[in-house]
């Protein structure tokens, strides 16, 4: 088999896999065949990150916190049970801090040494969020930062960065746009971006602005 | 190093964009997290690794660096928690070399 040529002259004979697939190959196999892992549990994982965990949930409890101010107060003393409370749960969403946006103070989350998100809420981070560059710069200069997600922050309004860890995972409550006072919360919910709810930018105004 | 050369705003743009873009990197971080889940390692232990991991990656750019860090953390993980040695895994590894050579291209490679 292995050599044959097609009639374009092409060496289509034997398969190959990179260094890289051969290691995650190895492992996966090994894992399973001791039974550490399950490959149809391995599956289901995926596809529930893939699928339905996402950052509709971590809007969907901004905008309850928007229109119920029970909920709002539970939120902030108590993010971890609101959240549950919600059905939200699960891997790195066992300690959550929910922080406010106000006019006087903007927040942005980060993690600098890994990657540590609330996915019960947002899902799993986007890939800017991993990068090193990102990790560096949201502490040592965030208004920069800000600044290329087009958030301009003005002076007098204070930047404060959360730094996650494994421990502690934070969900900003971005402030509740000019002009919404009679969306219903569904209608609300659509106006919290993945972004706003990391602090990297702000809720979108109805109307799409 | 000006900061558009950074990055940041070229990074920005994935707004919806898949949440693994590679099945590979979908893999290992269902294996990661099943394994904690079952109690072979805590998540802060996870993080300690991985973030070790991560800080020696840093020059590879975008996604790719990320998960050969979370790969190469999987591993030095079941190593240390006795799950998978390091023997083992490369003893493996040649098995699958060995049967990609012998599977024609374009069907399934599986070891036997």
């Amino acid at each position: 088999m292995a050599g044959t040529k097609d009639h374009h002259g092409h060496d289509h004979g034997h398969s190959e896999l990179s260094d890289i697939e051969l290691r995650v190959r190895s492992l996966e196999s090994l894992l399973v065949e001791k039974g550490y892992v399950d490959l149809a549990a391995l599956d289901e994982l995926v596809d529930t990150y893939e699928n339905r965990i996402g950052p509709k949930r971590g809007a969907r409890v901004v905008a309850k916190a928007w229109v119920d101010p029970e909920f709002r107060k539970w939120l902030l003393d108590d993010a971890t049970a609101a959240i549950t409370s919600l059905g939200y749960t699960g891997r790195q969403g066992e300690h959550m801090v929910a922080i406010e946006n106000t006019p006087e103070v903007h927040n942005l989350i980060v993690c600098t040494l890994c990657s540590c998100y609330p996915w019960p809420v947002l899902g799993l981070p986007p890939v800017w969020y991993k990068s090193p560059q990102y990790r560096a710069r949201a502490v040592s200069e965030p208004r920069a930062v800000l600044s290329e997600f087009g958030m301009d922050i003005p002076p007098d309004q204070n930047v404060r960065v959360w730094d996650s860890t494994a421990e502690i995972r934070y969900l900003v409550i971005p402030q509740r746009p000019d002009g919404t006072e009679n969306l219903a919360e569904e209608d609300l919910a659509k106006l919290v971006t993945r972004n706003a709810m990391i602090g990297a930018g702000l809720a979108s105004s109805p109307g799409g602005a | 190093m000006s900061t558009r050369d950074n990055g940041i705003l070229l990074l920005s743009g994935d707004r919806d964009g898949p949440v693994f873009s590679a099945p590979w990197h979908a893999q290992i971080f269902a294996l990661a997290h099943s394994l904690s889940d079952r109690g072979l390692f805590t998540w802060s232990e996870w993080t300690d690794c991985f973030s070790r991991h991560l800080a020696s990656h840093g020059d590879t750019p975008g996604e790719e660096g990320y998960y050969e860090a979370w790969l190469s953390a999987l591993e030095e993980m079941a190593s240390a928690k006795g799950a998978v040695a390091a023997a083992e895994l490369s003893g493996r590894k040649d098995d699958w070399a060995r049967a990609a050579r012998v599977t024609p291209h374009g069907q399934p490679i599986t070891l036997r």
